[in-house]
């Protein structure tokens, strides 16, 4: 167990050091912004229980954004750790970079470095060593047909900008995102996560979802496409929430004409009052800085009752339709969406869905029709078919395809009282930091198509 | 980088040792509207240790590439992997890293910088001015991206490889509004235009009258009318057939996935391993091919990343499942005949069963022969909407563009247009396949699988095909 590493703080120094001998070799006309991304990660990959591939990785890169005469170009490349090498690399490029700008063209919605603002979050966790987590994770699977992964270590993100903003984050983290499976090929989904590993959690953790999966042991009941009402939890919310990030609720999208919620502005349509979306840093899980620099208010509300009252807005899309920035990043995706909670308790979900369809999961969701907010996607994992508040056995995946303007709109009948955080464990070129907080909702009709 | 002598360099107490560098430099240039969005160069440059330890692999990817950092990834790896081994879900020895030596170059004419970065945006702005036909463009989008990759293998047994490629992606799409209508078109969906090729890609004619003819497309969707529902006959242009391979056919068929590897990520697949050689997974016309030797398709190479040497092989032939797409690892588990495909998408990654190129074999239809064999049908291009189960069977795909087809011609255009099928019966359904001369090659960038998640080129080639009974479906 490592509840201190003697990495931590050689990453931060390497980009403290790194900034300062770049920024004083900037010339006067030159703006530059550097944004940091490393992590030191324990990757095992595991298939019935059994370790699939393991291994570790050690990655860091840095993004160099530079502006000059109202030209702009960026680039990033990894850094080894050595000072000396790292300060030659990152030189190296900002010349390249320098030479090519002046054949660019003039970029009027260029965002300047601007502020002098500082943050600095580390937390350290109790975390497993990466030759032992093998011994603390595996003897209990081994009764269990499990597939996942074990992702495990510190994530470090950092910013400085010739303005003099500096910022950093770093974090210990683990999760184990694993799906169990029973002889019928039922499964359940579930993620163990956080930074103070604690064993007798861990297992209690897993034993919570071995029962549960028992209860797919029933015949599956096959139903037909059609509407019905229907309760979807938390992880299936995150993954209708996380759809906004995609020609949703980017003020450029919604300018160019790409985005799902062009209704909701341009005709006045409402959502249900009982739908509230806000991006919300306040938990401090999320770095509220952007690869800019600029800090995002700890709370912005995006759709209050309904309404839509704010998109997500990167300075450039700001400056180039003449908006208040709220310091999205430049993509504009929604990094800490907090969905509002309702009134309905957990425990009278069922009782509440009468009969109808249980969700826990969705799975592999896009949208089918943008401009009429339609999404399509498959029910995955514990998904069952409930008659008069009582589960009578898992479904066969239906494929879904409805319209968000329905349910989270006039379809929207109660949102439950208690909100779940579902972490993003997505490693895609590096471990996800992201995470979506949100209740589940009961819907009196949602349209299952194939 | 001399990775045979940094090899020779480690003390590592290990069965079998393998160093993979990656040096890859990605650069997107994009312009919307006119404007400069993106002048973008990524680096990514390492190395992966891997090592064989009672029976387990393991990894330790560093992004210092100096021999102590090298030793102590090595180091980390064995160490891991000698903690793993009483766990491994398989016991493998050295044979499944077979020795191999070799090159590959990818084929271009005209280098990267044969063309400036100041060129390249004029070129994209004058394809946004081309995209813009009319006031009813209300957005145009352009942008080249430039993908220069080294990479190297050396093995303790033997193994010492080079391969270079230089990838180009060429893309542009308008958005067109009148009132609450808003149809957006691209040239061939999202990226499709992903080819092995140098700057000769760039063409500014080509580009130009791809722009012009995607812009006035874009203005033809707003006064289309919706794609009718019902169930009919589909022609799949071959953009959209990459999809099509792509998810129903490539996806189910990665050895890995029907061992169950991917099961808490993209999913399992509807073929089990009793299925090779057996299966009728379409009709006679069906015939599929892994090729890594297709000139200037996106995902040819000579080695995968294990060291096996790549060979065109067919996967599907005469519509039955000859074999699966699963690299020695998966073949040794499985006893599953399958091919080179054990690759990874960068130095960070360790390397899984991913497609590379998996193709449609042209049949004898002309396209015209297609269309006039059709009484009452959609012939549908460029993807622009994919969804799948986890099981690979029920699908919904979505496309950006749509011609009906009214007793053999084609009267109108379409928007809007859907279809959904459940993979095995809508192969079966296929009813006839373009011939060579409408066979044309895509690729994409952006294939994801696998955990921790990886995002890898495929490439993609195929006539237009005709499916029968096929529900199709327009939007709102």
């Amino acid at each position: 167990m490592v509840s201190n590493n003697s990495q931590i703080g050689k990453i931060e120094k390497l980009f403290n050091q790194l900034a300062g001998e770049i920024f004083s070799s900037l010339e006067a006309e030159e703006q530059l912004s550097l944004s940091l991304q490393a992590e030191e990660s324990q990757f095992t990959r595991i298939n019935g229980g059994r370790i699939r591939q393991t291994g570790f990785v050690n990655d860091c890169s840095v993004y160099l954004d530079l502006v000059v005469d109202n030209r702009r170009a960026t680039a990033s490349l990894t850094l080894t750790g050595d000072i000396g090498f790292d300060v030659d690399a990152v030189q190296g490029e900002l010349n390249r970079l320098r030479e090519e700008v002046p054949q660019l063209p003039e970029d009027p919605y260029i965002v300047l470095p601007a502020g002098v603002e500082t943050s600095h979050t580390s937390k350290q966790g109790v975390m497993l060593e990466a030759d032992e987590s093998t011994d603390k994770l595996l003897p209990v699977l081994q009764a269990v047909d499990l597939s996942g992964i074990w992702a495990s270590g510190r994530v470090y993100r950092g910013n400085a900008n010739s303005a003099g903003n500096r910022h950093w984050f770093a974090t210990d983290s683990f999760s184990l995102d694993y799906s169990l499976v029973n002889a019928k090929e039922k499964m359940v989904k579930a993620t163990f996560a956080g930074s103070d590993w604690k064993q007798d959690e861990y297992e209690q953790s897993l034993l919570a979802s071995i029962e549960k999966l028992k209860m797919l042991d029933s015949p599956s009941i096959k139903i037909k496409p059609g509407n019905y009402r229907t309760f979807i939890a938390s992880a299936g919310v995150a993954d209708l929430l996380n759809m906004f990030s995609w020609d949703g609720l980017s003020e450029l999208s919604m300018q160019t004409g790409e985005s799902a919620f062009l209704k909701m502005r341009n005709e006045n349509i409402t959502l249900s009052p009982l739908f509230s979306l806000a991006e919300d840093f306040s938990n401090g899980l999320v770095p509220g800085f952007n690869e800019q620099g600029e800090v995002s208010p700890q709370r912005i509300e995006l759709i209050e009752r309904g309404e839509l009252k704010s998109c997500l807005i990167s300075s450039r899309t700001a400056k180039e339709y003449g908006l208040d920035s709220n310091f999205a990043e430049e993509s504009e995706y929604l990094r800490s969406p907090v969905m509002a909670v309702g009134e309905l308790p957990e425990a009278d979900v069922l009782q509440a869905l009468g009969t109808g369809v249980y969700l826990s999961n969705l799975h592999y969701l896009n949208w089918s029709d943008v401009v009429g907010g339609r999404i399509t996607g498959m029910t995955r994992y514990a998904c069952f078919w409930v008659e008069d508040g009582e589960i009578k056995g898992p479904i066969e995946n239906m494929r879904f395809d409805d319209s968000f303007y329905n349910f989270f709109g006039d379809n929207l009948e109660a949102v439950t009282a208690e909100a779940q955080i579902n972490p993003d464990v997505g490693t895609y070129e590096n471990r996800s930091l992201e995470m979506t907080e949100c209740p589940g909702i009961l819907l009196n009709s949602f349209a299952l198509t194939l | 980088m001399n990775l045979t002598k940094l090899l020779d360099q480690l003390d590592v107490k290990a069965d079998w040792v393998g160093l993979r560098h990656v040096d890859e430099s990605t650069t997107l240039r994009w312009v919307r509207d006119g404007k400069p969005q993106a002048n973008d160069r990524s680096r990514s440059n390492g190395i992966m240790v891997e090592v064989l330890v009672d029976g387990q692999f393991a990894y330790a990817a560093s992004s210092n590439v100096d021999i102590r950092s090298v030793q102590s990834a090595a180091e980390i790896a064995v160490n891991m992997a000698r903690a793993a081994a009483p766990y491994s879900i398989h016991q493998f020895t050295s044979a499944a890293r077979p020795v191999a030596t070799g090159n590959f170059n990818s084929p271009h004419q005209q280098i990267e910088s044969s063309i400036s970065a100041g060129e390249i945006n004029e070129l994209l702005i004058r394809s946004c001015e081309t995209l813009k036909v009319s006031e009813k463009i209300v957005s145009t989008n352009a942008l080249a991206r430039i993908v220069n990759s080294e990479q190297l293998f050396v093995s303790s047994n033997g193994s010492n490889i080079e391969q270079q490629f230089l990838m180009v992606t060429t893309g542009s799409m308008a958005v067109a509004q009148d009132g609450p209508v808003v149809q957006k078109r691209s040239d061939s969906g999202m990226r499709a235009r992903s080819w092995q090729i140098g700057m000769e890609s760039l063409d500014e004619n080509r580009m130009m009258s791809d722009s012009r003819r995607v812009g006035e497309e874009a203005v033809e969707l707003l006064s289309a009318e919706d794609c009718p529902d019902g169930t009919m006959d589909l022609i799949l242009a071959p953009d959209q057939m990459m999809l099509q391979i792509h998810e129903s056919v490539g996806h189910p068929l990665e050895i890995d996935r029907i061992l169950g590897d991917e099961r808490n990520y993209a999913g399992w697949s509807f073929v089990r391993l009793n299925d090779f050689g057996k299966l009728r997974y379409g009709s006679d016309l069906m015939n599929i091919t892994f090729d890594p030797g297709v000139p200037h398709e996106l995902a040819s190479y000579r080695f995968d990343d294990g060291g096996a040497k790549a060979e065109r092989e067919y996967i599907i032939k005469e519509g039955i499942l000859q074999r699966g797409l699963g690299g020695i690892e998966s073949q040794i588990r499985s006893d599953v005949p399958g091919v080179a495909n054990f690759r990874a998408s960068s130095w960070n990654r360790a390397p899984i069963d991913r497609m590379a190129n998996l193709n449609l074999e042209p049949g004898d239809t002309p396209v015209d022969d297609l269309i006039s064999s059709v009484e009452n049908g959609v012939y549908m291009h460029s993807n622009r909407s994919w969804s799948i189960d986890d099981y690979r069977n029920k699908f919904q795909f979505g496309c950006e563009y749509a011609k009906l087809i009214e007793n053999g011609k084609i009267t109108k255009t379409l928007r809007n247009p859907n279809y959904r099928g459940i993979s095995n019966s809508f192969w079966n359904n296929l009813k006839a396949v373009g011939d060579r001369d409408s066979f044309e090659i895509y690729g994409t960038p952006n294939c994801g699988k696998g955990e921790p998640n990886q995002v890898i080129r495929v490439g993609h080639a195929s006539p237009p095909c005709l499916f029968s009974n096929v529900e199709v479906f327009g939007g709102e």
